[in-house]
């Protein structure tokens, strides 16, 4: 195997030694590698294939900002992530990478029949060829796709990481950990001033690590870093957070940050989180984020070997490695000049520097010939060679008006580029701050910001070491002064930086058929300079058009790369200048950030409360089946064994008809109206009149929103004159305090009543059946149970079994029945005392389903599941419920809107169907006439169908369009199996006398 | 996430303590029966969507629970000033006055980001 690196150079730690592997093969990497450079050290540089045309792709950056060189990363112990970018992934001892998006392997692949057929998959393929005919969508389109779609593999197994989070405030936040950042750092930590420091990299120094042989102040660049560092970790009032990626800028300085902790470790420590959120809220934040170099757009720029300059000088000078033997840069800029003589010192063979410009900086021709690299100034380069990795590279001069002379092929294992730099104004752009366009650097910079924000360094277009010192000094220090701080910025003396000119480059001129080159400017959606300029001819001319018909800069690095490049395609392609083309938006997050630090402790268990009655405990340690209700986990029923639900609903349901169930009602929502105005309050947020209700008594209560749709409702006890004990539907409980909160608060603050909720100040247990009285009367002390003294819809106040109860006779089964309100702290051993003494009556539990059940028998609705926020007490049948004679309450003026009073509204309504055994499906379309052609008239749907074990037949509700008018009529319910008849019926299918009620 | 001054807290507090409320300055009309169908309709659902200052209602909900009214620029999403349920709509200089002192508390305006 090739070693790769070079002695004597890089920051990597040669005497740990660190086995790996990649797509089954083992490798050794040092210490400090990131997965790319380890490979490269190992002369892999074929990673990938790339999303559409399955090209052979390579590594081209050596930062986050890598569109390529994505792998499947397995760090043990079921951690598996898809997409990993090699470039930011930490070699350890014993991770295990593979390539993606490949079949059967790397160097075979089937699916890279694309590329010969990139014709069809030219820009808007999708649009255009998936039109016609509708029918291919499901068999052929749909499935191809989907086999397609994405790069990686999503793992199947839970992920076994935890993740956490915190927020943290602080004076001045420093964003980027190289020369600016660093020089923000030292000036604001030396004034005194709370700093957080991020930086993505695994250590500080930002380009510094690339940038060995620069001195500053007198010293080494890596030496004066290594000082950098001490200072700022002695200071207390500094936190540095390498690996932590800022990844959105949020309103008022509120930045996330992502802190990953353990992904460069062979052994996590148990229970150590995988990755921090910080939410940070800083009064002065300094972006100090650097810059992105650029490709060139030229025919075969994305072949394995095709690689940043840049990216290849970090791997020598930071890594020690070598990203060949024989290399060619071409370039637009001076940087690339740098990145070439650092590999010729370092013994790699420059065949040749390439540079588009016409002319350059004479000191670097110089500087070239004493390293015996052959120069061409003003050449283009017009294509590649090389299946699986680079082999040659074809270049031709251009004169003076701009016509490309003859092709000459230069040999090349590697070929280096640049097409200048881009200044990352990436969270800047989260802050909706303006941008302007510098025509001179062609880039775009910040312009006015709208945040207590700086930017420093390359990141504003202020680009060498000497620069970054010294703006970043200066907004460290203006920033801690405007955080109430105060410094005199530090002075930079920097000897040894490369010179920094160059142009930004349009795709490079050619002399072959640009129509067929494939010139990549978004290499991870294969995206080609052709494809831009077709959705040009095709008359896109927004930009933002343009990208969503292209794809370009839609992919997981937000055109980083690609963005530029993609915008000077078009302003040729549309001949306008590139700010009237404009720039697509930016937005979080930077880089890709797992969903696990999202979530951050909000999974499992924590992702949501789960409300638990006191009576749960019983219920679980009975065998209860629970379902959710709103946030609650509540019985859903009790199996007992052998049994399933529908024999279990079956037997409960007989048992409260018969003699006795009982059932935990603690979710329901309860609100205390108390206060002298407490009545009136009532009157005008209920439909119902509450002013002759005598304490003692219960009403059913109404609410609707002011647009007359029914909101919630529940039964509602007088205890005194002065105060109310309403009940709410489970869900609606908080939903309806705070629309009584905002009518008492805003509308009527002159009245005297007080609102409190005391949901879970009280168990409530239902009692219900025949012998619900019988049970009860021998433990209740101070209320006469008797019909007369207590009858349906009384409510009291007194003690069962020793312990203070609001006692109420009310019924949602149809049965005699009570709900016995007591402490919460009693509800557990209350129920327990009833459920003892209930067995001489064959006491049954019974839950929500045959809760459901009873009432649909007995034709009572659920508000929420019978009505959708489009029925009015009319439409529900429960006009009876509205005081006609009040002057106003909530929702009353919409009633008499013309649309309220429409003939044809819908209406709910029973629903009998012809078979009986039939059980509609709840939401199932109801049609007049089945023969009708497709789309069909629907009328209504179903919302309540179930089993009645009373009836021995199944039983529905409705809404049907003037259904009540329609009563015995047949309609018709499609349903996959068959379509079924029903006839319209009344609502009440049990004892509609209310003989059981008066028991 | 923003910060919201709760007007009776008197305490600038995290964007999660509050819940959004609706446009505000709408009165529920004194007698509804009054009004005709489209003067109903408007009250119900016309409101003003302006880009730019808004006068809006928000709740301090995991807070003291109180109502309060807010004037937001809906661009910048930036709060000029909060004031009690029940006060007038402020006037242009009472807002000018209110984000001038606002500006002021949190050590200087806006910056010039500009190279
Ligand atoms: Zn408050």
């Amino acid at each position: 195997m090739s070693n790769f690196r070079i002695a004597g150079k890089g920051r990597v730690n040669r005497s740990r030694q660190l086995r790996f592997s990649f797509d089954g093969v083992d490798y050794t990497g040092c210490e400090g590698d990131t997965l790319a450079s380890a490979l490269l050290a190992n002369g892999v540089h074929l990673v990938g294939r790339s999303f559409k045309y399955h090209r052979p792709r390579g590594i081209l950056t050596a930062g986050s900002e890598e569109p390529n060189a994505l792998v499947g990363s397995n760090r043990g112990n079921g951690r598996f992530e898809p997409n990993t970018r090699a470039t930011v992934l930490e070699v350890f001892e014993g991770l295990k990478t593979e390539s993606q998006n490949r079949w059967p392997s790397l160097t075979r692949d089937i699916g890279a029949v694309n590329d010969a057929l990139y014709v069809l998959f030219s820009a808007g393929f999708y649009y255009k060829t998936f039109m016609w005919p509708k029918s291919f969508w499901d068999k052929v389109y749909e499935p191809v796709i989907r086999n397609a779609a994405g790069l990686g593999k999503a793992p199947t197994a839970p992920d076994p990481d935890t993740y956490a989070s915190r927020f943290a405030h602080c004076d001045v936040l420093v964003v980027g950990g190289g020369a600016a950042g660093l020089a923000a750092a030292l000036e604001a930590g030396r004034s005194g001033a709370s700093v957080i420091l991020c930086d993505e990299q695994s250590e500080l120094g930002g380009s510094l690590l690339s940038e060995p042989t620069a001195e500053i102040n007198g010293q080494l660049a890596w030496d004066w870093l290594e000082d950098a560092n001490a200072a700022l970790a002695a200071m207390p009032n500094v936190t540095v957070l390498p690996r932590t990626t800022a990844i959105g800028y949020y309103h008022q300085n509120f930045v996330g940050l992502c802190q990953r902790l353990t992904d460069h470790l062979r052994i996590v420590p148990d229970g150590a989180p995988r990755e921090r959120m910080w939410k940070v809220r800083a009064k002065q934040v300094v972006l100090a984020q650097g810059a992105i170099e650029k490709p060139l757009v030229f025919a075969g720029n994305d072949r394995p070997g095709v690689m940043l300059a840049g990216a290849a000088r970090t791997y020598l000078n930071r890594y020690g490695v070598k990203v060949g033997n024989r290399a060619v840069v071409v370039t637009s800029h001076d940087s690339a000049w740098h990145a070439a003589f650092d590999l010729a010192k370092a013994g790699v063979e420059v065949t040749a520097i390439v540079d588009v410009r016409g002319t350059v900086p004479t000191q670097l021709v110089t500087a070239a010939d004493a390293l015996r690299i052959r120069t061409l100034i003003g050449w283009t380069v017009t294509g590649t060679k090389g299946r699986l990795r680079v082999s040659s590279v074809r270049v031709n001069p251009v004169t003076a008006g701009g016509k490309v002379g003859g092709a000459e092929t230069i040999a090349c294992d590697a070929l280096l580029m640049s097409g200048g730099w881009t200044p990352s104004i990436h969270l800047f752009s989260h802050t909706q701050g303006s941008l302007t366009w510098n025509e001179d650097g062609q880039m775009f910079l910040p312009g006015r910001g709208k945040e207590e924000c700086r930017l420093a360094g390359a990141g504003k277009g202020r680009f060498g070491l000497k620069a970054a010192f010294e703006d970043g000094a200066a907004a460290g220090a203006a920033a801690a002064a405007d955080a109430g701080f105060s410094t005199q910025p530090a002075t930079y003396h920097v000897e040894g930086e490369p010179s920094f000119t160059g142009v930004t480059g349009r795709e490079l001129p050619t002399d072959l058929d640009p129509g067929h080159a494939k010139a990549f400017v978004d290499f991870q959606n294969d995206v080609m300079a052709k494809d831009i300029r077709l959705a040009v001819r095709e008359g896109f001319k927004s930009i933002e058009h343009i990208k969503r018909y292209t794809t370009n800069g839609m992919a997981t690095d937000q055109g980083k790369l690609s963005n530029i490049n993609g915008l000077a395609v078009a302003s040729d392609a549309l001949k306008r200048p590139i700010p009237a083309v404009g720039l697509t938006t930016f937005r979080p997050p930077y880089t890709p950030t797992s969903f696990g630090t999202f979530a951050g402790y909000n999974k499992g268990a924590l992702f949501e409360v789960t409300r638990k009655t006191p009576i749960d405990g019983w219920a679980e340690e009975n065998g209860a089946a629970f379902e959710p209700v709103s946030l609650w986990r509540r019985a859903w029923y009790f199996p007992q064994v052998g049994e399933d639900m529908h024999a279990a609903v079956a037997r409960e349901c007989k048992a409260v008809r018969a003699s006795l169930g009982i059932f935990d009602a603690s979710t329901l929502g309860k609100i205390e109206i108390v206060g002298p105005d407490a009545a009136e309050f009532m009157n005008r947020m209920y439909t119902n009149a509450w002013t002759k209700l005598a304490p003692g008594r219960c009403r059913y209560g109404l609410l609707l929103g002011e647009d007359g749709f029914i909101r919630d409702d529940g039964v509602i006890g007088r205890l005194a004159q002065d105060r109310f004990h309403v009940t709410t539907t489970t869900g609606g409980a908080a939903r309806v305090l705070t629309m009584m909160e905002d009518y008492l608060q805003t509308e009527w603050p002159d009245l005297k009543v007080w609102l409190t909720s005391t949901t879970e100040q009280w168990s409530v247990i239902a009692l219900q059946g025949p012998n619900a009285r019988k049970l009860i009367e021998p433990f209740v002390e101070g209320i006469d149970l008797s019909d007369g003294a207590f009858p349906h819809m009384a409510v009291a106040t007194g003690k069962i079994f020793g312990v203070p109860t609001r006692l109420f006779r009310v019924s949602f089964t149809g049965e005699l029945g009570f709900e016995i309100n007591v402490p919460a702290r009693y509800g557990r051993a209350v129920w327990e005392k009833l459920f003892e003494a209930g067995q001489r009556f064959g006491i049954t539990p019974y839950g929500t389903e045959t809760m459901h059940v009873l009432r649909a028998e007995k034709g009572y609705i659920i508000v929420g599941q019978d009505t959708d926020g489009t029925l009015t007490p009319d439409d529900a049948g429960l006009a009876w419920a509205v005081g006609k004679t009040k002057p106003d309450f909530v929702g009353k003026r919409s009633l008499s809107r013309p649309d309220m009073l429409a003939a044809n509204r819908k209406q709910l309504v029973g629903l009998l169907t012809s078979d009986p055994k039939t059980v509609l499906e709840e939401g199932a379309q109801i049609v007049l006439d089945p023969n009708q052609p497709v789309p069909m008239d629907m009328v209504g749907h179903v919302t309540s169908s179930y089993w009645s074990a009373e009836l021995g037949r199944s039983i529905a509700f409705a809404v049907i369009q003037g259904g009540r008018s329609l009563q015995g009529k047949t309609v018709h319910v499609p349903m996959p199996d068959k379509v079924h008849a029903a006839t319209i019926t009344g609502m009440v299918f049990v004892d509609p006398e209310n003989t059981r009620l008066s028991a | 996430m923003l910060l919201i001054r709760c007007p009776y807290c008197e305490a600038e507090r995290p964007e999660v303590e509050f819940t959004y409320a609706g446009e505000a300055h709408i009165a529920r009309p004194a007698d509804p029966s009054a009004l005709s169908d489209d003067e109903w309709r408007d009250f119900l659902f016309i409101r003003t969507n302006p880009r730019g200052r808004h006068f809006e209602r928000w709740r301090h909900m995991h807070g003291c629970g109180r109502f309060f009214n807010a004037v937001r620029d809906t661009v910048t999403d930036k709060f000029a000033m909060t004031y009690k349920a029940g006060t007038p709509r402020p006037g242009d200089e009472e807002i000018a006055l209110a984000s001038a002192s606002a500006a002021a508390d949190s050590a200087a305006s806006v910056k010039d980001a500009r190279p």
